[in-house]
């Protein structure tokens, strides 16, 4: 892909997804295992008030659509040195459906990798009610045509 | 035999800046990179080791958000789930340094930067940590900045 192709500051609604027990449950047993995220009796004695699913899990499921939206709508794509922040800012409960946007925010050829993009994106999410949930600042390299 | 009551959770009071160790070892196996990356992840460099070989990662490695859930997992079993832990709202300065492979071993550290009661709630404090998984030939492959919401004792 062209660095000209790459669209800044438009945000794009790349899918929702719903957060089911079962499946909170079972990314959290394997990967996250606090009380509040694979017992439902713990979670609701918990701050938490009832079962949530593990930030991470909101990450990876953010990552599923992204590449998802990629390949139904075109984009580019690449490989990622890391993300400068993660932001949990609301728990996310069972049955919650969450929206997922990505927006570029700045673009650039590396001086140092000469083919390559450096591409800045700022991905939130709302759940069912509009209330912000998830936000994240994350930095992709593309290799450009 | 005799019932030997279990540790009390270490809570907000217990922790202080300085404590640093490890939170334990992972083997990053074909299956379990595959099985996460086919949920979550399924580019093709994570799938097979082909296209591994092929891209820039140089062989077939694991999704940065799977060796980031192995160090959730890690820090959940010998860190959090021994303390009042209340979760976290984020991280911090996540750098994925190096590629992680199949065959790898990660060892996961921590160390703690600060503590902070909350300025508004009775209950809890803030632990800050630098999180770190370092594989088997000593090279960091993945850093960040965590801060837990740890319960109080009193």
């Amino acid at each position: 892909m062209g660095l000209d192709a790459i669209e800044v500051g438009v945000p794009a609604n790349v899918g929702s997804h719903t957060f089911e027990a079962d499946e909170i449950v079972r990314f959290a047993k394997k990967y996250d295992p606090q009380p509040f995220h694979v017992d439902e009796a713990a979670a609701r004695a918990s701050h938490f008030g009832a079962l949530c699913a593990s930030g991470w899990h909101t990450c990876s499921i953010w990552m599923r659509l992204t590449i998802t939206n990629t390949r139904k709508n075109g984009g580019f794509s690449g490989v990622s040195p890391g993300t400068k922040a993660i932001r949990w800012m609301k728990p996310v409960y069972v049955g919650d459906t969450l929206e997922f946007f990505n927006e570029v925010t700045s673009k650039r050829e590396m001086k140092t990798r000469p083919g390559w993009a450096l591409i800045e994106v700022f991905s939130h999410a709302n759940n069912q009610d509009g209330v912000r949930v998830f936000e994240m600042e994350s930095t992709v390299l593309v290799p450009l045509d | 035999m005799t019932d030997t009551p279990a540790a009390p959770l270490r809570a907000f009071e217990d922790f202080a800046a300085g404590e640093s160790g490890t939170l334990g070892t992972v083997d990053v196996t074909h299956d379990e990179v595959v099985e996460f990356a086919s949920q979550f992840d399924p580019q093709p460099f994570h799938l097979e080791e082909e296209a591994g070989k092929a891209s820039p990662l140089g062989g077939h490695a694991a999704s940065g958000w799977h060796t980031g859930s192995m160090m959730m997992r890690l820090m959940a079993e010998n860190l959090l789930n021994i303390s009042r832990s209340m979760g976290s709202g984020g991280i911090q300065d996540l750098k994925w340094l190096k590629p992680v492979l199949v065959g790898d071993t990660l060892t996961a550290g921590y160390e703690i930067t600060g503590v902070r009661p909350s300025a508004s709630r009775t209950d809890r404090g803030y632990v800050d940590m630098k999180l770190q998984m370092v594989n088997q030939r000593g090279e960091r492959v993945m850093s960040f900045l965590c801060t837990v919401i740890m319960g109080r004792a009193a």
